[in-house]
């Protein structure tokens, strides 16, 4: 019972940064046709920057933690705005070469963070909290899977709000479902890219920091690793889905944690396996608009 | 003359390859008038709204939106510009409301400044302007429904009062009673016809004769991408021209 538990809430744990990443993936590719492999390293960037800000003003607390986290969002948010702006509009409707451009720029990325961070993993302070564990039914949870848990929650809930709530919400929603005919409202639909390219990179900004506790360090492979799993879970959710996305997060990282443990470390076998049963079985994802 | 008329077509030339889709097309469409453009398949009636709409831009000639030159402008400025269309397939979108998907089509009509942010509230000029839109076609009851479970004349209802929403110029119908019961025809006539009593300019592509030949105050027949004739429904059924090209062919 115990084991079950630790394995359920790391796996949502894990499974709330496969959705911090995820989230953005889903939406831009949903909005816009863009699979933006360069996804990963706004994660990276971020989590970098991040630590760097919160060990210089506080390391190992809480306020440090929250320097860093803020420092992520802005940087991961910048970054992609700089991207879908300086990069991706310029080759909008070209599917191809935006997905040339964005192999092209994390390949770069993680060459840039390595010459300036090292190839080695750099080890992180946390809050004492965060490293202790707290008793569930008999299982022993480390504490940083609720604040995991807690965060994705809570972008989750931010985006739907946004989503349903805002008059660009709207825009966005229709955009997902036929953007040239939001275009033949006369909408410019191209302004709403940047802001999702916004949302996305800042999701994926406070995921980069999380990540660094999740692990304990940061490294410039940390956005690759996550971004391909990323992937499968939006195109196991749905590309497109928000919901999908949170579905499939939870789906993907619980069922790693139990193959894991149970079936011998074939955690990321299982996923794969899964994904090709979802691309022959429902090639549109569990929640996704019809091809 | 210090009046523009609402659209005007000057020389419309589209060559596609070494194919004339459109040749040497003039048309000028005064403020409030509804025109109705028949002609067989083919005829390039489909491609004189993509080229008025801005999908298509003409190898030769301009095409001007109260006055102004829009030859060069994209669908967007356009639909800002106050041009609006609906399409022969269904511009909804499934996976909003019915006052979501007017709503959308109203905010295009708000300022560019208006934040990222806001709400739209029920008070909201947009919500209004989309509430009063779908009165006037007779769908507010169905406010709240999913637009994907309308039936096709009910969606051809709503894609007019997005249209009404945009409060445009000039109105272009692609065949707005294709894929429409019979059953639902004399109502959306009615709605179409009240556009048309507001004073809205609206240009019509239809099948359907008696709806074109009853709601028309003036019909262009086109023929191999050919403006045949451009007059009264009475003077086009008389024109021998006219006869022999499409009436003929169709009987």
């Amino acid at each position: 019972m115990d084991t079950l538990v630790l394995l359920l809430i790391t796996g949502l744990g894990l499974g709330a940064l496969y959705f911090l990443v995820a989230s953005g993936l889903s939406l831009i590719y949903g909005l816009m046709g863009v699979l933006n492999f360069a996804h990963g390293a706004f994660l990276t960037i971020a989590a970098f920057l991040g630590w760097e800000a919160g060990r210089r003003i506080s390391d190992g607390t809480w306020t440090g933690l929250a320097i860093s986290a803020l420092v992520g969002i802005l940087v991961g948010a910048t970054v992609a705005v700089l991207t879908e702006v300086l990069i991706i509009r310029r080759l909008y409707e070209r599917h191809i070469e935006q997905a040339l451009v964005t192999v092209g720029i994390s390949l770069a990325a993680v060459a840039l963070f390595e010459g300036i961070w090292g190839t080695d993993p750099i080890y992180t302070d946390r809050p004492a909290w965060l490293t202790q564990t707290t008793e569930i039914l008999g299982a022993r949870i480390p504490n940083d899977r609720f604040l995991l848990i807690a965060c994705a929650v809570l972008v989750l809930g931010g985006i739907v709000l946004f989503l349903r709530r805002t008059r660009y919400g709207l825009i966005i929603r229709a955009g997902v479902e036929n953007r040239h005919m939001v275009t033949a409202l006369g909408i410019d639909v191209r302004r709403s890219f940047t802001l999702v390219f916004a949302i996305g990179g800042a999701a994926a900004g406070l995921g980069g920091v999380l990540a660094s506790v999740y692990y304990g360090y940061v490294s410039a492979h940390l956005g690759s690793v996550l971004l391909i799993f990323a992937f499968i879970v939006t195109v196991i959710g749905g590309l497109g889905s928000l919901t999908g996305a949170a579905i499939a997060s939870v789906l993907v990282a619980v069922l790693q944690q139990f193959a894991n443990f149970y079936l011998g470390g074939t955690g990321d076998l299982v996923v794969v396996v899964l994904l090709a049963a979802v691309l022959l079985i429902r090639p549109r994802g569990l929640m996704g608009k019809a091809a | 003359m210090t009046d523009h008329a609402a659209l005007e077509l000057e020389h419309v030339t589209l060559r596609i390859g070494g194919a004339h889709i459109l040749k040497d097309v003039s048309l000028s469409v005064p403020e409030g008038e509804m025109l109705g453009v028949i002609g067989p398949n083919g005829a390039g009636k489909t491609t004189l709204f993509n080229i008025v709409s801005g999908v298509l831009r003409p190898t030769e000639g301009a095409v001007r939106l109260a006055g102004a030159d829009v030859t060069t402008q994209p669908v967007h400025r356009r639909a800002a510009a106050g041009l609006g269309r609906t399409f022969q397939t269904s511009s909804l979108f499934p996976a909003l409301d019915v006052l979501e998907n007017v709503r959308l089509a109203a905010q295009v009509r708000e300022g560019r400044a208006a934040s990222v942010f806001r709400t739209p509230r029920r008070t909201d000029a947009a919500t209004r302007r989309a509430l009063a839109a779908l009165e006037e076609v007779g769908m507010a009851q169905r406010a709240g429904a999913g637009a994907s479970g309308l039936s096709h004349g009910e969606k051809r209802k709503v894609e007019i009062a997005m249209l009404i929403a945009m409060e445009p110029r000039v109105i272009l119908l692609d065949e707005p009673m294709a894929g429409v019961g019979s059953a639902d025809v004399p109502a959306l006539t009615e709605v179409i016809r009240g556009l048309h009593r507001g004073g809205r300019t609206v240009l019509m592509v239809e099948h359907h004769m008696d709806v074109v030949l009853g709601l028309a105050d003036r019909v262009a027949v086109m023929h191999h991408g050919e403006l045949l004739a451009a007059d009264s429904p009475e003077a086009v059924m008389a024109n021998p021209t006219v006869q022999s090209a499409y009436l003929g062919s169709a009987a």
